[in-house]
């Protein structure tokens, strides 16, 4: 019992430490830039989850997750297809390397030449640019799948489609996810510059809106909705992680028992 | 002793280029096994066993010669065998259960539900794993982990085992245990077994026959027959005389297989 | 144990043997020969449309333009030192706050939630606040940069001081070794690794965000000149420029991992490549 509350206490401790600081030192401040933190929370409300809540942040969302799902499913499949074949991932390797080095958000000029900059221009990029952590991590992860059982799977003659199931999906989920990861997160980054280069709704581009209108305790709204926006997504993440390679943490803790 | 010929390697010779040189692994390997034998194959380290038990299991294709697997020629992994390898830790799946991790070979072999969970359990059970089955492979100890090994290869009913060093890496009380299973296992079952080692002691405790390699390019130096009592237990067996006699001849093969002898010297003539 | 290259056939070797083109070390230069080829021969043909893509060709003359101007380089060099100042900050800070967070177990215990907090929460929310402080200066993007590039490495350092082996510990505190020492002989060599991941993941990030901040905030660098590109119209111009990202961030990628395999070459043998967060 007492080790449960003090990881809950040490959970909360410098989180609400923080919060009481920022309140207390900001409290008079008529400083311009950092506007007290009771004004910020209580703009809060009015600020995102009235109107604004359907017109802005539900279409980021949204695109977020189209945008998000169709890296994931290309990046997954295209990766298990390089991954498996040697010829094809030494045809592809340097065009790869080059392709993922490009800064994602560079593309947003690009896209925005062919796709306008409505919604499908959004998606794409986000799709885009998140594609290429997955599609990596997904390649690393079928060949980092261990030799001995690969050919323990061979001499039992497993099948091609039970091989595929059991040993290289389930063996590459660990690297797949962090290419998820990773990908989420420029997913994320994405999907509020898009939203900030040309829009004309989202979060991004609201949060624009207030900077240039110097609505400052909206801005600062705006920012604390995205911090919180990214951490939601992780922790959800995680919570998806925990459950599909649960024996996965079990293999590593046992391993650093050891 | 006519019992039909089950596996026949027939001059398999292994090569591979390694950065522009030709390293012969496997030199010229002749032998058949008989049905129902327990043949055991030591040699010193780098002597090419595993790229023999490779070329024998349809892993790896010799360079020349070939292997016959109840006639046919081996080019695949051929249905009927069964591999234990020394890294257990690595061959069983991490992400299912001892049970699970059994059951695969069988689910593939397209046996009813029933069948396999039948063969699954026996299997389990007759390695002493009974209480194991729901566990996954890191949860349990490395003795424990190369017996579901075992184990999966037992339910899989396969006519030849062959077993790669399948104790080096485990400890020796838990060796033992593991030596007397196998035996017991060969002798309820009457399959194959092939058992691939490095440790003399082992092969003659275990074998019928003992085949002992020479260095690379590797062949076969001699056969050492091992016309000890069918009972074997650790303590009486190591200490008969003859059990000391036929180490000891297998020991100086060994040692004139390091000097790169070819032939065996023979020194320790035991007949 | 002897070499195992898998079931390579006869059939490969022979067949490479007469055909040097098919050798699977031609391969990589096939690829991106086919790459090349597509690039330019796609928007001849109108299947890609050329106003919006132009051939290849065209975008290498774009940069051959490019490179003799001298605002190509200047730009350049700003985008570097910007990247560079901006890395350097976040692995000096990065580093002795994970030393300092790491050795001690309950000031981790501490941290960890704030961090874990922190962490996912995008840099470029800031660009707003950035902007209103430092308008389109670099520094916009040095905090940007900084903000985003400093997690990797505090987190990895974490790790690596997590990591270490305890019975060097034990024995370096037996001995007592001052405090300073330990982290010099104990801590420290035991963390490289894990800080060395952090480092290359960082770098990479730190480009990204300099890239991004020139572009959308307008700092001065290549990421600048791009957007320009954009807004007038010379699209060959921009996918030149657009190329010059990623070959700058295939080189680093290389001298990151030059880097971190020179700074390791005694450890790596000891230790396998963890997967990196």
């Amino acid at each position: 019992m007492r080790s449960v509350s003090r990881r809950v206490f040490m959970a909360i401790a410098l989180p609400a430490l923080i919060f009481v600081l920022w309140w207390i030192v900001s409290a008079d401040s008529t400083s311009f830039f950092w506007p007290p933190l009771q004004t910020i929370l209580g703009v809060f409300p009015e600020t995102w989850f009235e109107g604004r809540f359907a017109v802005d942040v539900l279409p980021s969302l949204v695109r977020l997750l189209i945008g998000f799902a169709a890296a994931a499913a290309f990046g997954i499949a295209l990766g298990l297809a390089v991954g498996t074949s040697k010829a094809l991932r030494d045809y592809s390797e340097p065009v790869l390397e080059f392709m993922r080095a490009i800064p994602p958000p560079v593309l947003i000029p690009i896209i925005m030449l062919f796709a306008g900059i409505g919604d499908t221009m959004k998606i794409i990029v986000i799709a885009f640019g998140s594609f290429w952590p997955i599609l990596l991590n997904t390649v690393e992860g079928v060949r980092s799948i261990d030799e001995v059982l690969r050919d323990t799977a061979r001499t039992y003659r497993i099948g091609r489609g039970r091989r595929f199931v059991h040993l290289v999906l389930r063996g590459a989920s660990p690297q797949i996810m962090v290419g998820a990861r990773q990908g989420l997160s420029v997913a994320v980054i994405l999907m509020v510059i898009s939203e900030m280069f040309a829009a004309s709704n989202g979060i991004g581009f609201t949060i624009v809106r207030f900077q240039r209108g110097f609505a400052l305790p909206e801005m600062w709204t705006g920012i604390i909705l995205l911090g919180s926006i990214g951490v939601a997504l992780s922790i959800g993440l995680q919570v998806v992680e925990r459950r599909t390679l649960r024996w996965y943490h079990g293999l590593r803790q046992s391993e650093k028992a050891r | 002793m006519s019992a039909k010929v089950v596996l026949d390697v027939q001059h398999v010779k292994k090569s591979y280029t390694v950065r522009g040189n030709v390293v012969e692994a496997v030199g010229d390997l002749d032998f058949t096994v008989r049905q129902g034998e327990f043949l055991c194959i030591v040699g010193p380290s780098g002597a090419g066993k595993t790229t023999l038990l490779r070329c024998i299991a349809g892993l790896l294709a010799p360079t020349a010669g070939s292997v016959l697997f109840e006639g046919s020629p081996v080019t695949e992994p051929p249905p009927g065998m069964a591999v234990v390898f020394q890294e257990y830790g690595r061959s069983l799946f991490p992400w299912m259960t001892v049970f699970e991790n059994a059951q695969l070979p069988l689910k593939e072999k397209a046996l009813p539900p029933a069948e396999r969970r039948r063969l699954v359990t026996e299997a389990l059970e007759a390695v002493g794993l009974a209480d194991a089955m729901t566990s996954y492979p890191w949860q349990l100890s490395g003795g424990m982990q190369q017996r579901a090994a075992i184990a999966r290869a037992v339910a899989y009913e396969p006519h030849v085992l062959i077993m790669d060093e399948p104790f080096a890496a485990v400890d020796a009380q838990t060796r033992a245990d593991l030596e007397d299973l196998v035996r017991r296992l060969w002798e309820r079952l009457g399959v194959t077994v092939l058992f691939v080692t490095h440790d003399i002691d082992e092969a003659v405790y275990l074998g019928q026959r003992v085949l002992v390699l020479s260095q690379s390019p590797t062949s076969i130096l001699d056969e050492v027959m091992i016309d000890l009592p069918h009972e074997r237990d650790q303590l009486g067996t190591r200490s008969l005389p003859r059990f000391v006699e036929l180490r000891s001849r297998v020991y100086s093969l060994i040692q004139d297989a390091k000097k790169g002898l070819t032939t065996p010297s023979g020194e320790e003539q035991v007949s | 144990m002897s070499p195992q290259p898998g079931t390579l056939t006869l059939d490969r070797r022979r067949s490479s043997r007469s055909n040097p083109l098919a050798s699977p070390r031609m391969r990589p230069f096939l690829g991106f020969a086919t790459f090349l080829i597509l690039l330019e021969t796609l928007p001849r043909i109108g299947i890609v449309n050329p106003a919006y893509f132009p051939p290849f060709s065209q975008i290498l003359a774009a940069l051959a333009q490019q490179v003799l101007i001298v605002e190509f380089w200047i730009a350049l060099g700003q985008t570097l030192m910007g990247w560079a100042l901006g890395l350097t900050i976040a692995v000096v800070g990065g580093v002795v706050l994970g030393l300092v967070l790491g050795a001690n177990r309950w000031l981790r215990d501490f941290t960890h939630s704030t961090i874990e907090f922190l962490r996912p929460i995008p840099s470029v929310a800031l660009i707003p606040l950035v902007v209103l402080l430092f308008g389109t200066s670099m520094q916009s993007t040095l905090v940007l940069v900084v903000y985003a590039s400093i997690w990797p490495i505090i987190v990895q350092v974490l790790y690596g001081v997590q990591d270490v082996d305890l019975v060097a510990r034990d024995t370096a505190r037996s001995y007592r070794l001052s405090w300073w020492r330990q982290i010099a002989s104990v801590i420290w060599p035991s963390a490289l690794p894990f800080a060395m991941t952090g480092f290359r993941l960082a770098a990479a990030i730190a480009l990204i965000l300099e890239i991004t901040g020139e572009l959308i905030i307008g700092s001065p660098g290549i990421g600048q000149r791009i957007a320009v590109s954009q807004s007038s119209g010379a699209v060959a111009n921009m996918y030149a420029l657009v190329a010059v990202t990623g070959v700058l961030g295939v080189a680093m990628n290389i001298l990151a991992r030059r880097l971190s395999r020179a700074s390791m070459h005694w450890h790596s043998s000891i230790r396998r490549d963890e997967v990196s967060r």
